[in-house]
């Protein structure tokens, strides 16, 4: 049993030892958890549905490293951004700028469901209005009643 | 009015914002370099390593700048179109080298010092243009990708279009069809260059 235990142990350090080899691109924690929260606003443009965070595409990797560099030598975050976009536009932000051409992706969605609940209404209130409030006269009256027993009759 | 009118009218309007949607090229990123300077560079030629090519030196002239690689595959869709182009001498080419080593993914590059690097870069470069056909009035050497990211590739093969002035006029990504040259990259150095 002992010697079971002993085996376990080394073998976890052993790979607690690969773990830590690992490790050396992750030098700067400060700067990588700035990297990252950067890269995640970026799209991957090999990969178009990834973000840069997440992407294993070469150029993924030369971005995440370009961005490292620039945190590096002080830029701000907005810098940054402007860096990517002036290289690969406004596609490469997961939330673009409003302008002219995006417009419709930003509103598009709110037009669309105000849009849909105006007819929703419309619809609604006219199908309010097709109903008749008005009372039975006595004739309508005697032949409802006579559906009504003929009924209870059935029952 | 029929009741159904509105409905059918809605159910068209989707049906061709959806056929327009699938129709687009997702690939196709418009380059907000488009009407800018062309960035600028200091790079090593392949055939002439220890000569650096700038952009600068291509001012007063309409100019390609193809992006390719050795291991791109496309790139060699397009070549025979490059090599048609260079002998018809319609405009100069420059070829931008894109990560001749690191590119390729069978390589580990961090075991090569960088000297070695840009000994086989230019073996391998200058190789396949030996192989394959050079249509390049010369080609330059990034090897790290740095310029690449400048110029905003981010699949090779990519092709600018870049005036007297040095203004990117125009950017294909991709490999270039016979169509798309005598389509759209002609016309355009035709009138550039008037």
């Amino acid at each position: 049993m002992r010697r079971w235990l002993l085996a376990v142990a080394l073998v976890c350090c052993a790979f607690a030892a690969q773990a830590k080899e690992a490790a050396p691109i992750a030098a700067d924690e400060v700067v990588e958890k700035r990297m990252v929260a950067i890269s995640d606003e970026l799209r991957c443009l090999v990969c178009q549905n990834e973000s840069l965070s997440g992407s294993h595409a070469e150029l993924a990797n030369d971005l995440r490293r370009e961005i490292r560099t620039l945190i590096k030598d002080g830029k701000t975050d907005a810098e940054i951004m402007d860096f990517m976009v002036s290289r690969y536009g406004d596609f490469v932000r997961y939330r673009p700028p409003l302008n002219g051409t995006t417009l419709f992706l930003w509103f598009g969605p709110v037009a669309l469901l105000v849009l849909g609940l105006v007819v929703l209404i419309r619809y609604l209130r006219r199908r309010n209005d097709a109903i008749n409030d008005a009372p039975l006269n006595a004739e309508e009256q005697k032949q409802a009643d006579a559906l009504l027993q003929s009924k209870d009759a059935a029952q | 009015m029929n009741k159904f009118l509105w409905p059918l009218i809605g159910f068209v309007a989707l049906i061709i914002m959806l056929g327009i949607g699938l129709n687009l090229n997702p690939r196709d990123v418009p380059s907000p370099l488009v009407g800018k300077p062309a960035p600028q560079f200091s790079l090593p030629q392949v055939h002439a390593p220890e000569q650096n090519f700038s952009p600068k030196d291509m001012l007063g002239q309409v100019w390609l700048l193809n992006v390719w690689s050795s291991w791109c595959v496309s790139c060699r869709q397009e070549h025979p179109v490059l090599v048609e182009l260079a002998k018809r001498k319609i405009v100069p080419l420059i070829g931008l080298n894109y990560k001749e080593l690191r590119g390729d993914g069978g390589i580990d590059t961090d075991k090569i010092n960088p000297a070695t690097e840009k000994e086989q870069s230019v073996e391998r470069a200058a190789g396949w243009l030996k192989q394959h056909g050079n249509p390049y009035t010369l080609s330059v050497l990034d090897m790290d990708g740095r310029v690449g990211i400048d110029y905003g590739v981010y699949g090779v093969p990519e092709t600018y279009v870049i005036d007297k002035a040095g203004i990117i006029r125009m950017k294909h990504t991709g490999p270039i069809s016979p169509d798309v040259f005598s389509g759209k990259i002609l016309p355009l150095v035709t009138e550039l260059s008037k």
